[in-house]
C-alpha cells in the first residue's frame, strides 16, 4: 500500500522530537552546580553517613515520624550501633540550627517545599 | 561530578526500571529496624487520670493547669467559638449531664470540673476516622498523627464529650511567637486536635503536665495494675466518670 501523506508525517516527527529533545540540546550548555550548605559547626558525624543522609533523608524522616508516634519508639539504632532520639526538631535541627542555610538551600535548589515546617518550629523561631 | 543532577535522573530512570522487574522485597531498606523504646519512658498497660474535685475545683484553681498544658503543646488562645483547647473547665450540669439531682450537695454543683479528652477505651472518634490519624496505642492512649489528619471532623462529631478543637484558621496567627515551646510543634489550619495524655513526657519518663502542676490533685498511673496510685485512690473514694451511657469508658475518674 502506497503511503499517503508520507512527507507530511515525517516532517510533523521530525519536529515533533527536535521539540522533545530541546531541553537536553538547549539545557547542555550549562552545568549544575551543587548549593553550597552551611554544616553544622563543631559535628563531623550526622546520624548517618552522608551518602545515607543525602539519599535517604526522607524516607529516614517518614519512618522516624511512623516510629515515634504511631509505634511510639523514639529511639534510633543506627549503622554504628549508636542510639539518637527520633526527633526532627529537637535531633536534627539541634545541629542543622539553620533551616534557610541547610535546608531550604537544596529544596529550593530541587523544586521541592517540604511541609515540615507548617507544623514543626524551625531553629530560627517563627517571625 | 559534573551535572549531578542528569547523573542523577540517568540512575533515577534505571532504577525506576529495575523497581518494576524488582521482588518487592528488595524495596525495603534489607530488613534494617533499628528502633525501640526510650530507655527512661514511662510505661503502663493502660494509663488513667484521677481528678480529685474536692482538692482542686475552682477557675482560679485550674487556670495554672490549663497554661502548663496549654504552653508547653503550644496550643493557641483564640478568642470566640473557635476557641481550641486541651484541657478547659465546665459546671457540674454540663460535665455531669447524665447524673442531675435537683437535690444534689450545693458544694458538688457550684465546683468547676477539668475537662480533657478522656482516652476512651471504645473511642468513637477512633472508629470514625477515615484515615486512622485518630488511633488507640496499646497503652490506652487515644493518639492522634497531625501528618494524617484530613480536617474532616468526623472525630469531632463522634466524640461525645466535645474533647477535640478543630483548626478553622492559621493557630500561628494566635500564638506569642516569643513564648513557644520550641520542643513541641505547633498545628496547622485545618486540622483537628485534642489533648495527648502528654505522650511526649510520658516517653521521658515524666508525668503530664497538668498532673505535675496540681500539687498531686490529680493522680496518673496504670489502671490494669492493681497496686498502682490510680486503683488505690479508686478503691478508697467515690468516683464518677463523664456520660457512662455513652459506652466509651473514658480513663479519666472524677472524685466527687
Ligand atoms: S473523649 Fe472523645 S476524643 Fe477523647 S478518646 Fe473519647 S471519644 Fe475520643
Ligand atoms: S478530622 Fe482528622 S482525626 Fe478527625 S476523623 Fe478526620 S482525619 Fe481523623
Ligand atoms: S494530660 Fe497533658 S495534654 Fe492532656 S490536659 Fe494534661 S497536660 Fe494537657
Amino acid at each position: 500500500m502506497k503511503m499517503q501523506y508520507g512527507a507530511a508525517i515525517v516532517a510533523g516527527l521530525v519536529v515533533f522530537f527536535a521539540l522533545l529533545l530541546s531541553p537536553f540540546v538547549v539545557g547542555k550548555a550549562k552545568t549544575y552546580k551543587q548549593p553550597e550548605l552551611k554544616l553544622p559547626v563543631g559535628e563531623k558525624q550526622c546520624i548517618e553517613s552522608t551518602e545515607f543522609m543525602r539519599r535517604e533523608h526522607m524516607q529516614l524522616l517518614n519512618d522516624w515520624r511512623d516510629w515515634a508516634l504511631r509505634d511510639g519508639k523514639r529511639t534510633y539504632i543506627n549503622h554504628a550501633g549508636k542510639e539518637i532520639t527520633i526527633s526532627l526538631q529537637n535531633t536534627c535541627m539541634k545541629c542543622h540550627n539553620n533551616k534557610a542555610e541547610f535546608c531550604d538551600k537544596c529544596h529550593d535548589d530541587a523544586g521541592v517545599s517540604p511541609y515540615c515546617w507548617d507544623c514543626h518550629i524551625q531553629p530560627e523561631g517563627l517571625k | 561530578m559534573k551535572n549531578n543532577r542528569r547523573t542523577f535522573i540517568k540512575i533515577a530512570g534505571l532504577a525506576a526500571a529495575g523497581l518494576a522487574v524488582a521482588p518487592k522485597a528488595t524495596l525495603a531498606s534489607g530488613g534494617h529496624s533499628p528502633v525501640k523504646v526510650n530507655k527512661d519512658s514511662a510505661h503502663a498497660k493502660r494509663w488513667a487520670m484521677v481528678i480529685d474535685t474536692t482538692k482542686i475545683n475552682t477557675d482560679e484553681d485550674f487556670a495554672p493547669l490549663i497554661k502548663a498544658c496549654h504552653s508547653i503543646h503550644n496550643v493557641p488562645d483564640i478568642p470566640g467559638n473557635q476557641n481550641v483547647k486541651w484541657i478547659w473547665t465546665a459546671p457540674y450540669e454540663q460535665a455531669f449531664p447524665e447524673q442531675l439531682n435537683p437535690h444534689l450537695d450545693d458544694t458538688v454543683k457550684e465546683r468547676r470540673y477539668a475537662l480533657l479528652c478522656n482516652h476512651c477505651d471504645e473511642p468513637p472518634c477512633v472508629r470514625v476516622c477515615p484515615t486512622k490519624a485518630t488511633f488507640k496505642r496499646p497503652d490506652g492512649i487515644v493518639a492522634m498523627d497531625y501528618h494524617r489528619c484530613i480536617g474532616c471532623r468526623y472525630c469531632m462529631a463522634g466524640c461525645p464529650y466535645g474533647s477535640r478543637s478543630f483548626n478553622w484558621g492559621e493557630p500561628r496567627e494566635h500564638l506569642d511567637l516569643e513564648a513557644l515551646n520550641p520542643e513541641f510543634p505547633t498545628r496547622m489550619r485545618g486540622v483537628v486536635e485534642k489533648c495527648n495524655f502528654c505522650v511526649e513526657r510520658l516517653a521521658v519518663g515524666k508525668m503530664p503536665a497538668c498532673v505535675d502542676a496540681s500539687n498531686g490533685a490529680i493522680v496518673f498511673g496504670d489502671l490494669n495494675d492493681p497496686d498502682s496510685s490510680v486503683r488505690q485512690v479508686l478503691r478508697e473514694r467515690f468516683t464518677i466518670r463523664r456520660k457512662p451511657t455513652a459506652g466509651t469508658e473514658p480513663s479519666v475518674y472524677y472524685i466527687i
